[in-house]
């Protein structure tokens, strides 16, 4: 089966720091990963393959140093990567993505599944992988920790608030992935090697005959108006004494509060 | 969207006619020629076309449009097995405020079968004016594409100015579709919700890159303007003297490509006792519960406190308890008036889970975790002594 897998290169925000004095995000040196939940979508994809054979492609829409994150998932196991890159896409929301990426997977043929991560850690919006399926007219399945194919359909288990959902869908789907669906591999010393003389295919916005409605700012019905630092949550307070004394407290206090 | 029959490949069959479920579609001198006022936009007559003659597409809703016959605050009212649930009501409370500021109606979307209606009434009890009932067999259970058909026909019919939906994983899987097919702005897991008072827009409130900053965004030039909003951040509030509003019924009609993804089967999970994501008070464990049944001691608490079991993802991962419980970016984010973290040192993407709750108790044996960066009250010390002791006073006080 062929499975192309869509990724985002993200700011590690486990990096991501504050300026204490200036309150605003330190940026410099916060290194850029494959977006964790994207790994997650690429060990599905690979899992599948050495199940039912086929071909993963992985796709990213993002400026040229994002081929540094599709070499990660070819040392990984992927076997061709696409960078769609073009000064056209900046300034993209959720909705221009979406629409990009469907624009390129159209170009990259014939597919049985598109896997996606359930949401990327620095927009956590969980939007762009349901709006892939939008714009390609077909099924979505979101939050899956568990996928198996049985010929054109796909038996998923979607993690929920409380409960999980077993579904039956046919095939081509887009499906998004959590984190509790596998342990992505770690990349192999081949991998690196072959990641190292991989070809990163590019396509661009004539490539991908997108129409420039729908692209970069123009496409993007939202904008940003103000960045802030959230408010510090006020210097908490420690209660410390005897324990029994400390748990009175701070009951007390949950009571002040109208909580218990 | 828009819709146009492309003249040249029409060949006048009348296939289209025949399958437009609105009677849009007449035949004009052999070519088929849609009625815009009368057509939903639903594809039906895309489907059934053989010559690719009838072009549907996605446009950016009301970009050149006159914005101001988008009118009112539209509320999802999300149910599950036949309950709306808590978020719809604490969204239909804020809506109430914009819906003010914007001298609008507030309007509840209620999906379901037959049986849905026996809910209604709690609709008007949070403050909606109007309800917008889409009643249909295929409406029961949620699914993405029966429910975005379904509301999509109702957007492209009333045309609302604002429209709410929890962000839950049924409002953001939701959401998110609904967005490209009727061509709206959406912004997720929006913590807070304003009107420019000039512009008369929404500006929508959010944490990003893991809760370190936050964003307000709009979108200006489109309507609806759509938010997926994280619930319990806003507090559900009946109205004084509620009235019984306008209740619009309509069948929406779904198509079969709409029914491809069928439920074979819902897996209980019965560690949960109160979900998470709606409750008020939440006890979560971490790492220094030091093995798995030592969660006994968060669920006495989480009982006595008629709260919540929460985890931290690596008592997740060490399979002491089940991906349900999970607090943090790779599961729940949540937002309840107390979160008592126990043993949970406060990895980043733990705090960006939680840290919009309203009191936030941390006890932990190290006086540097992370965790009381956030935290409105502190104990250092050992979760083994001072949980079961909290669990003890507070049965004392209930007596």
């Amino acid at each position: 089966m062929d499975i192309i897998v869509c990724i985002k290169q993200v700011p590690d925000t486990t990096e991501v720091r504050i300026n204490p004095e200036t309150n605003t995000l330190i940026r410099e040196g916060v290194p850029s990963i494959v977006n964790p939940f994207d790994e997650n979508a690429v060990e599905a994809a690979l899992q599948l393959k050495e199940l039912h054979g086929g071909k993963v492609t992985v796709v990213t829409m993002g400026p040229p140093q994002a081929a540094e994150a599709l070499k990660t998932t070819i040392a990984m196991g992927a076997d061709e990567v696409v960078l769609v890159s073009d000064r056209a896409f900046a300034g993209s929301d959720t909705w221009a993505t979406s629409y990009t990426l469907s624009q390129a997977i159209k170009k990259l043929g014939k597919f049985d599944l598109i896997l996606c991560g359930k949401q990327a850690i620095d927009g956590d919006t969980a939007q762009v992988g349901p709006g892939i399926a939008e714009w390609l007219n077909i099924p979505q399945v979101t939050f899956a920790s568990k996928i198996e194919v049985n010929g054109s359909t796909a038996k998923i288990e979607r993690l929920l608030e409380e409960v999980n959902e077993v579904v039956e869908c046919p095939l081509p789907a887009v499906v998004t992935v959590v984190k509790q669906i596998n342990e992505p591999r770690l990349p192999s010393l081949k991998g690196l090697m072959r990641a190292k003389k991989a070809e990163v295919k590019t396509l661009n916005a004539t490539e991908i005959e997108g129409d420039p409605k729908n692209m970069g700012l123009n496409g993007s019905p939202t904008s940003v108006v103000r960045i802030f630092t959230p408010p510090a949550k006020g210097g908490g307070e420690v209660l410390s004494g005897e324990a029994n004394e400390v748990v009175t407290k701070l009951l007390d206090k949950l009571k002040e509060r109208k909580i218990i | 969207m828009s819709i146009k029959i492309i003249a040249e490949k029409c060949t006048g069959c009348t296939l289209c006619v025949k399958s437009c479920p609105f009677a849009a579609i007449k035949m004009v001198e052999r070519k088929a020629v849609i009625d815009l006022d009368t057509c939903t936009l639903c594809g039906a007559c895309v489907e059934s076309c053989k010559f690719n003659a009838i072009d549907l597409k996605k446009e950016l809703g009301g970009a050149d449009a006159d914005l101001s016959h988008f009118k009112g605050v539209w509320v999802f009212a999300e149910q599950r097995e036949g309950k709306i649930q808590s978020v719809a009501y604490e969204l239909l409370s804020e809506g109430k405020k914009l819906a003010g500021v914007l001298k609008t109606e507030l309007c509840a979307v209620l999906c379901g079968d037959q049986n849905i209606e026996e809910e209604l009434d709690h609709l008007f009890d949070y403050g909606a004016d109007k309800v917008y009932l889409l009643i249909h067999p295929e409406l029961k259970h949620y699914h993405t594409a029966p429910y975005t058909r379904a509301i999509a026909e109702a957007i492209t019919k009333y045309k609302p100015e604002i429209m709410l939906l929890g962000a839950t994983t049924m409002g953001r899987d939701l959401a998110a579709r609904l967005a490209i097919r009727v061509g709206a702005g959406l912004t997720a897991d929006c913590t807070g919700l304003d009107i420019d008072p000039i512009k008369k827009i929404l500006l929508q409130t959010r944490p990003a890159f893991g809760g370190n900053i936050m964003a307000t965004i709009q979108a200006p030039r489109h309507r609806p303007q759509m938010s997926t909003v994280r619930p319990k951040v806003f507090k559900k509030i009946k109205v004084a003297a509620p009235k019984k509003g306008e209740v619009i019924r309509f069948s929406p009609v779904i198509n079969a490509e709409d029914l491809l993804v069928k439920l074979l089967e819902i897996v209980a999970d019965e560690s949960v006792k109160v979900n998470l994501s709606e409750a008020e008070i939440i006890v979560s464990g971490g790492r220094g519960l030091q093995e798995a049944k030592n969660f006994k001691l968060i669920e006495e608490l989480a009982a006595i406190l008629g709260g919540a079991v929460g985890a931290s993802r690596a008592t997740v991962d060490a399979g002491w308890i089940s991906a349900h419980h999970q607090v943090g970016q790779t599961g729940k984010t949540v937002s309840p008036k107390l979160y008592i973290a126990c043993g949970i040192a406060g990895k980043i993407q733990h705090l960006a889970g939680m840290q919009s709750s309203d009191t936030i108790v941390a006890i932990n044996k190290d006086p540097d975790a992370p965790i009381f960066k956030v935290a409105t009250y502190g104990i250092v010390g050992d979760l083994f002594e001072y949980v079961p002791l909290l669990t003890r006073q507070i049965k004392e006080l209930r007596g």
